[in-house]
């Protein structure tokens, strides 16, 4: 029972249930409409027949009085038809005519009358339906010319069966087609509904049924699909940056517990209590880092940083960080080139784009130079950045000499904490090429990284923008003001 | 310098009184929103500290409400949230500076020093002299002893900011925010090394060094003869 009041409850089967109600009126409405005026021009010619018989019966008695009029209605009489007669006399008595008797009602009447009558038929007498015209004449004589209108009373019973029978087999055709399609519809639902039970019981691996025909359901299905998809891969971020934190965070908090429970451990002096409070600290600045690093990744691929996006030229930001790091790259002995001429328009946030640049140029001072051994050899270490336009795309690549990355551990080195063992001597908390990778996901763009021969090719592709449009924050303020977000 | 402290948590508030003090610095304390508003209106404080979340008030509002009064005291805001969106919501409602929790108490010394600072005549003036060296804002021209210094752009401006602020220490992460405009970790100590070729340029054929580094906490330009 339960099931059926659900299914009644569909919208379907109550959308059914409507339209049924709507058609059934229309259809009675036209079908009453075309019995009624049905009706009406039967009743016309029905009373232009009787006045015409009248008229001639009339033309009869004038001509000849009484008698004349007798002999003409008995005349008639004769020929078969739908025409019915009657004189009767003051008593009532049947003088001429076809109607075997009159009732008592109709020989009171006068005027239109409508009466039964009986006559004979196969295997009885039956009663049938009549209107008439009474006339009185002279000498009490009465005149009743009328015609026997049965078939249209059974043309009535038609139209009223079959208006009832065809709203009946519509009601049910209505009702059952609705019941049909409804419970195709709740199955469907109830096995979405279903799905997503269990998806909010945690298991996140669950998909909605699709059924390939297409339709508008299957369409939503296929798109929730996709949006669960998204999250599971969210949910298996989250779950990852939570493995990472304990594993990366913890180490250096115990490193740094274990240094104060140490300094404590020794006899008291200052000097020692100093530093061993300076390299708290420094760990604790470089724990705060990695925390501020790893907030940061989430917050850009959950989507919720990029407020702040502008128009701006990608290869004015790419000299203006490669002239950041030129002093730093000269004290390391490393060439930094950047080659970034023609304005690039892109729509991003000038802050993480600009981070995002200085991480892969960062990258590239720290792990692109060669071997120190190598590098005697006369030739300086070079670190290349670039900006272009590719397609619809712009392009920044930073290329360094550098060892660079096997083929194989390209796609590894983008995952949070990731740090290939040639680079564990350096500092670093293996969160740079993430957060580059996460800026670019923001923003539209995407991270590869490529064979330089030898070396290492990162490029970092953004969606360009043709036209640029009216920069809000001032990008150049003029030497001297303090630059301030506006 | 007199700095109204407007934090919820007891301890960070007692260790910037502590801590301000210690610098000479008169520091009073407010524990919400509303008090800390009421106190600003009433005094006249040199610079407000505002943590960002407050109970009753929330530090935007403090600030908001200030602003709408016409009372321009200079305002640090001090948030856990760190992000550059955050930033801007922070300064678009009227504070001067942001600082993100935690930080080092010499960067929130060496802030608020330069916002006090700031409502001095010298921000509207075309030339700063600190010693013998002078800058002049109008022809880019940088002058020591009489002497031409060639600068890039770039250490024009650092050296602008820095005389700026002459007397006073500026944060690395001043420097990067001030004159390059970035408000994010570049990882290395890219600032150190443009100072030190800006203090090539201006100190290394002369007696006296004017540029001088603050240990664990940044840079100061200041005639030490005086």
């Amino acid at each position: 029972m339960t099931a059926l009041t659900k299914l009644f409850r569909t919208t379907t089967f109550r959308l059914s249930l409507t339209y049924l109600a709507l058609f059934g009126a229309a259809a009675a409405v036209a079908i009453f409409y075309i019995y009624w005026n049905t009706t009406v021009l039967l009743t016309r010619q029905l009373h232009d027949t009787i006045d015409a018989e009248l008229k001639g019966l009339a033309e009869q008695y004038s001509a000849g009085g009484l008698t004349r009029l007798v002999s003409t209605v008995a005349d008639r009489s004769r020929t078969p038809g739908n025409s019915l007669y009657f004189v009767a006399d003051a008593e009532g008595r049947r003088v001429a005519g076809n109607l075997s008797a009159i009732t008592e009602e109709l020989s009171q009447s006068l005027g239109p009358v409508e009466f039964e009558y009986s006559r004979p038929a196969e295997g009885g007498i039956e009663t049938r339906l009549a209107f008439a015209n009474v006339f009185k004449l002279p000498g009490g004589y009465r005149l009743i010319v009328g015609r026997d209108i049965e078939d249209r009373r059974e043309l009535a019973r038609v139209i009223r069966s079959a208006m009832l029978w065809g709203l009946g087999v519509m009601a049910l055709f209505g009702i059952g087609g609705g019941y049909l399609v409804s419970r195709n519809l709740l199955a469907r639902i109830d096995a979405v509904s279903a799905t997503t039970r269990t998806i909010m019981e945690g298991d996140l691996t669950g998909r909605l049924p699709v059924n390939g025909s297409g339709d508008e359901l299957d369409r939503l299905s296929q798109n929730l699909n996709l949006m669960l998809a998204r999250i599971e891969q969210l949910m298996a971020g989250l779950r990852e940056v939570s493995d990472n934190i304990a594993h990366d965070l913890k180490t250096p908090l115990s490193r740094l517990r274990n240094r104060v429970e140490a300094a404590l451990r020794e006899p008291y002096a200052e000097p020692a209590y100093r530093e061993a409070l300076e390299r708290t600290i420094e760990e604790a600045d470089g724990l705060i880092k990695t925390f501020n690093a790893l907030l940061s990744i989430a917050r850009l691929e959950a989507g919720a940083a990029g407020d702040n996006k502008e128009s701006l030229d990608v290869s004015e930001l790419v000299r203006d960080v490669a002239e950041l790091y030129e002093p730093v790259a000269e004290e390391r002995g490393i060439m930094l080139k950047a080659d970034a001429v023609g304005p690039v328009y892109t729509r991003a946030d000038r802050q993480l784009l600009g981070q995002a640049i200085a991480n892969l140029i960062d990258n590239a001072l720290k792990y692109g130079a060669p071997d120190r051994t190598e590098s005697a050899n006369g030739v300086v270490p070079e670190v290349s950045v670039t900006a272009g336009a590719a397609g619809s795309m712009a392009e920044i690549a930073v290329t360094d000499r550098g060892p660079g990355v096997p083929a194989g551990e390209r796609e590894r080195v983008l995952g949070r904490f990731v740090r290939l063992e040639a680079s564990r001597s350096e500092p670093g908390s293996g969160l740079g090429l993430s957060l580059v990778a996460a800026v670019a996901r923001l923003h539209g763009g995407a991270l590869r990284l490529e064979d330089n021969d030898p070396g290492l090719k990162v490029i970092l592709s953004l969606p360009t923008e043709a036209q640029p449009r009216a920069n809000g924050s001032a990008k150049q303020a003029a030497p001297g003001s303090e630059l301030r977000p506006a | 310098m007199r700095v109204l402290v407007i934090e919820d948590d007891q301890e960070t508030a007692s260790f910037l009184k502590r801590a301000l003090k210690e610098q000479g610095h008169v520091a009073e304390h407010a524990a919400d929103g509303q008090t800390g508003l009421e106190l600003a209106r009433v005094n006249a404080y040199d610079v407000l500290i505002v943590d960002r979340m407050l109970p009753k008030l929330d530090g935007l509002a403090v600030i908001g409400a200030l602003r709408a009064e016409e009372i321009r005291t200079p305002v640090l805001i001090l948030s856990a949230l760190g992000e550059v969106d955050d930033r801007v919501k922070g300064l678009r409602a009227g504070g001067d500076d942001y600082l993100t929790k935690p930080y080092a108490f010499s960067e929130l010394l060496a802030r608020i020093e330069a916002l006090a600072r700031r409502t001095s005549p010298e921000e509207g003036s075309t030339r700063f002299v600190v010693g013998d060296l002078v800058l002049d804002r109008l022809s880019h021209k940088v002058t020591r002893a009489g002497e031409a210094i060639m600068l890039q752009p770039r250490e024009f401006r650092l050296l602008e900011y820095l005389m700026k602020h002459a007397g006073q220490v500026v944060t690395r992460t001043m420097l990067l925010e001030n004159v390059w405009d970035y408000h994010f970790d570049p990882q290395t100590n890219v600032i150190d090394v443009h100072v030190s070729r800006l203090r090539s340029k201006i100190d290394k054929n002369f007696a006296t060094p004017l540029l001088h580094t603050v240990r664990g906490a940044g840079y100061t330009i200041r005639d030490s003869a005086h």
